[in-house]
């Protein structure tokens, strides 16, 4: 069998740099499952794009698809054949429907029926008699905005311009949007000229001849490497940053890194919205020292040659002196006004709309730090410090630096606090109070920055949860998850001695005594311990706990988060301990028949044995350190203290009969089973534990 | 290349691309888009193809002339082409050539920017054209039009003339741009950007703004049920320039800036609705005209 190479290539006009990473993954796999759904064998795949094109090469595929022998069943023997024995209508229709005859019936059995079979050929159809329906491939990808052009109705990523598709050096025929495909690709948009293709294999290395690097991979590794140099010749550090990259190299299909300077005097302007101005408004690469300290350069990649690359650095200098002359003019202005005329404005800046404004919901953060700070009983400087970080927590919000950098909310916030004589801790805690803001960043890193940063996500969540606003799906526009794991990872973080529940009454409190609540203040209290428990349980796994322990510990409500993991922790290793399945089974034996009665009180005059006494005495006995544990949180002296309880209960269950016939007794002892189960339960469920000990 | 130079030179190149040459349109607005030369007649089957100089007013962007970058009122150059044509990006790069930007002497490229403007009820998708890292045009593939879908697409090319004449003059302060001969743009609008900064943050009688709004506002509303929708497409402009300078002079909350908004684009909406629907009633006369002149040609 004869094999050739294919090429496709879509010629379009430029798609935005960050839906090609997908697009090449989509080209690969919808290509990829279209030929093994046409039965054509190929030797490899491989899609190329650039911000003009969607490529694919397959090479040595097969010339056609290869001829089958195919077992069609047809109807019941009983059906094809009349009671003569002779074929039915049924039959030969069915053998005529495959280009058969009678003659070429056989039956075969299925499930203890016998049916009319026949073996059908189906030759294998040519390839570039199948290729040409590799349209509807291209048209089978997906953007997440597409668009319409000219007087088409079709919607696509972006207007498209030409089409090639060879099989060998033979054009395969296709039509999309009324473009027809043919052997002639384009060059660079500047650089290159139109390009005649003889076959796939020189898709790259011509388009590469014509300035035009159609592997992403290569044009990522051109700019590392002229990153690199530039690096080594001056002495810089240049961190790259993953996305920018990414962004960047699909911008070009000929990238040259260069490098151009800013004047020193814009080094007062704080680093941060140096780099921001750099990487987010012009897609720069920022230089620094080998100390680490931000340098007067910038290194840029320009989609084209060597040629002019002085021009081209210097008109970039151009627009980012005028850009960098915007943020030295707001970081002055910024100065000029006090942090009180900032807050003023707060009163004018819409939280959200049932919820006030933002002074609003400054005025709510100051008194739940005010009660966090009672809560966890800190000193008073620290709750002084925390109560002033939240009254000026916003203020930065109405700047000029961060109306045009909205990133820098909190970093602009602690620098101009700390300009305006307000205490390092205070400046902190603003530009903590945000933290984390993404999954992976720092926690805060004060007492203070702690304290205001779970006033505020608190605030938020409850106030939210308070009018109906409920995250479902994608839907998080006030991305309440965020903000509950942010408050989770800061309680265990800062080992807060406290019941998470106890942070959503003070809030609920405030709320309260407000009037906004729209639905009942027990509803968005169970709202708020289902939506926190999903978010500990998310946590949870990611410290290697298994699901049911995270279960087991969180049926009560979460309870003291930081003791609720050590619990969770200690059964994830019980639940393989060996030594641990008497005592386990024991315990949770108790709770399962526990179930059959409630707690009506023991009396001690209806024991019949002594094992029923021992076991009473023993619950008596261990209640209270039990408790005190739990108290103090001591996860494995409190389950140590459990464990005293297995052979007594082991004892009571051999030699008594719970579910008896007289039922004072059979009562008594469910009460006692009951207070037993209680004890248990403080502790977690544990019969939502799934035991894994062997024997 | 001066500023009227560069004017020239863009009309006569969209003039050879069969355009329509217009002037400015004599009511106050932020953007050519907002022009009814773009707005309404993006909309509807009938071809249309245009280019003109935009006064543009964005009094929040007035700096009592002291910013090299910012003013009060900037030029675009706007072209409008129903439906899109095929060659659309060359014959824009074409016309950059022709102002004496050699495309391999700089780093010309094509970004993704998305525009949107949610008062008129109008977004398109396309990219703002970067020249060595500067966003001179914003050039837009127009999906819909005052809360209409726009069909066939006109796409829009949308230059600002001081940001391009900056580059092609290598000046750092807009007010040194040369206009023409010994004449710059300081010595034509330092003045008036003065004079309009100081009115727009000082001295604007903000009850006659509010007033005028509600005035603008119902003969807009009157004129319309009235069938007719050039002139109630005024009075939405007018009230649009309104809004701006109430809400330059920071006296429109947050709250309320959404309420404003809202009520200008249902104008904008309902206006866009009422001109398909004349046109339409007309017979979509450019329709007729393009038919017969193929038939001639």
């Amino acid at each position: 069998m004869t094999v050739t190479n294919v090429l496709f290539e879509i010629g379009l006009e430029e798609m935005p740099a960050r839906f090609l990473n997908d697009a090449k993954e989509q080209l690969e796999s919808k290509t990829d499952a279209w030929l093994k759904e046409l039965r054509l064998p190929y030797k490899d795949l491989k899609a190329y794009v650039t911000p003009r094109r969607l490529a694919i090469v397959i090479t040595e595929i097969a010339d056609k698809q290869p001829d089958i022998e195919e077992e069609v069943k047809g109807p019941a023997k009983k059906i094809a054949l009349d009671k003569e024995g002779n074929w039915s209508k049924a039959a030969i229709g069915f053998s005529k429907g495959q280009g058969k005859s009678v003659d070429d019936i056989y039956f075969k059995e299925i499930k203890g029926i016998e049916y009319v079979h026949v073996n059908k050929f189906i030759k294998g159809q040519p390839t570039s008699e199948l290729l040409p329906a590799f349209k509807d491939v291209f048209l089978s990808l997906t953007f997440p905005k597409n668009m319409r052009w000219s007087n088409l109705n079709l919607r696509f990523i972006r207007p498209i311009r030409w089409i090639v598709a060879l099989q060998g050096s033979e054009v395969l025929p296709i039509e999309i949007a009324g473009v027809h495909s043919s052997n002639t690709t384009k060059g660079h948009r500047f650089l290159g000229q139109d390009i005649v293709l003889n076959d796939a294999s020189e898709y790259q290395e011509k388009l590469k001849s014509q300035f035009v690097i159609v592997d992403p991979k290569l044009r990522e590794e051109m700019i590392v490497q002229g990153i690199k140099n530039i690096e080594q010749e001056n002495y810089w550090q240049i961190s790259i940053d993953a996305d920018l990259l990414n962004e960047v190299k699909h911008l070009v299909e000929y990238p040259t890194v260069f490098h151009g300077s800013f004047s020193e005097e814009f080094l007062v302007v704080p680093e941060e919205a140096l780099i921001t101005s750099m990487k987010e408004h012009q897609r720069y690469f920022p230089v620094k020292s080998s100390t680490d300290k931000l340098l007067p350069h910038f290194v840029a990649v320009r989609n084209g040659d060597e040629n002019h690359i002085d021009m081209v650095a210097k008109g970039n200098e151009k627009v980012l002196k005028a850009r960098l002359s915007d943020a030295r003019f707001f970081y002055e202005e910024d100065q000029k006004q006090t942090i009180d005329q900032n807050i003023e404005k707060l009163g004018r800046m819409v939280f959200q709309e049932s919820l006030g404004t933002i002074a609003d919901k400054v005025a709510r953060v100051v008194r739940i730090t005010k009660n966090i700070s009672d809560l966890i009983n800190v000193d008073n400087q620290t709750a002084n410090n925390a109560v002033r970080a939240a009254e000026i927590s916003k203020f930065d919000l109405v700047t000029h630096m961060v109306n045009e950098f909205t990133e820098l909310q909190g970093i602009m916030g602690e620098r101009y606090a700390s300009l305006f004589g307000e205490n390092e801790r205070v400046a902190t805690a603003i530009n903590e109070h945000y933290m984390p803001r993404h999954s992976k960043d720092n926690l805060p890193s004060t007492r203070e920055g702690a304290i205001v940063s779970v006033a505020d996500k608190l605030d938020t969540i409850v106030g939210c949860l308070s009018v109906g606003i409920i995250p479902s799906g994608s839907q998080d526009p006030y991305a309440l998850r965020r903000q509950a794991l942010g408050i989770l990872q800061i309680v265990n973080d800062q080992r807060w001695n406290i019941n998470l529940e106890s942070l959503f009454e003070i809030t609920q409190d405030i709320y309260e005594s407000l009037d906004v609540n729209t639905i009942s203040r027990a509803e968005i209290k169970a709202n708020l311990n289902e939506f926190f428990k999903a978010r500990a349980i998310f946590l949870m796994k990611e410290l290697k706990v298994d699901h049911d322990a995270v279960d087991a510990v969180l049926t009560g409500g979460i309870g003291n988060y930081a003791f609720a993991i050590d619990k969770a922790l200690l059964l994830t290793e019980k639940r393989l301990d060996e030594s641990f399945k008497n005592v386990q089974e024991a315990l949770v034996r108790t709770i399962n028949l526990s179930e059959k009665g409630t707690d009506k009180g023991v009396n001690e005059g209806l024991f019949e044995n002594l094992q029923e006494e021992k076991l009473y005495k023993k619950y008596q006995e261990i209640s209270g350190p039990f408790e005190a544990a739990l108290e103090k949180h001591k996860h494995k002296e409190a389950i140590e203290i459990l464990s005293e309880l297995a052979k007594p209960i082991h004892d009571f269950f051999d030699n008594t009969m719970v579910m008896t016939e007289n039922e004072q007794v059979k009562a008594n002892r469910l009460s006692l089973l009951n207070k037993i189960a209680t004890l248990i339960f403080k502790f977690a469920d544990l019969t939502k534990i799934q035991w894994k000990q062997q024997k | 290349m001066n500023i009227q130079e560069m004017i020239l030179t863009l009309q006569k190149h969209w003039s050879d691309q069969n355009c329509i040459l217009m002037q400015a349109y004599d009511v106050e607005k932020g953007a050519g888009t907002m022009s009814p030369m773009t707005l309404l007649r993006s909309l509807g089957p009938e071809p249309w193809n245009v280019a003109y100089v935009e006064p543009s007013r964005r009094p929040a962007d007035g700096r009592y002339g002291q910013n090299p970058n910012r003013l009060y009122q900037h030029h675009q150059f706007q072209v409008i082409m129903k439906p899109s044509p095929d060659n659309i990006q060359d014959l824009y790069l074409d016309s950059l050539k022709s102002l004496g930007i050699d495309p391999l002497k700089h780093d010309i490229r094509f970004v993704e920017d998305n525009w949107e403007n949610p008062t008129l009820g109008a977004a398109g998708l396309g990219w703002e054209v970067w020249l060595d890292g500067m966003e001179i045009t914003q050039f837009t593939y127009f999906q819909q039009i005052g809360g209409l879908e726009a069909s066939p697409v006109a796409v829009e090319i949308t230059y600002g003339i001081e940001r391009l004449a900056s580059y092609i003059q290598d000046k750092e302060n807009v007010f040194d741009l040369e206009w023409t001969n010994g004449v710059t743009v300081g010595d034509i609008f330092y003045q008036p950007e003065y004079e309009h900064s100081k009115y727009t943050f000082e001295e604007s009688d903000t009850d006659m703004l509010f007033n005028l709004f509600s005035t603008f506002e119902n003969e807009a509303k009157q004129t319309m049920d009235k069938g007719l929708v050039f002139p109630a497409y005024d009075y939405v402009l007018k009230c649009s320039h309104t809004f701006n300078l109430l809400d330059a002079k920071g006296v429109i909350s947050v709250t309320e800036r959404t309420g404003y908004i809202g009520r200008v684009r249902n104008l904008a909406r309902e206006i866009a609705k009422l001109y398909v629907e004349e046109r339409e009633r007309l017979g979509y006369p450019m329709l007729k005209k393009e038919a017969i002149n193929n038939d001639s040609n």
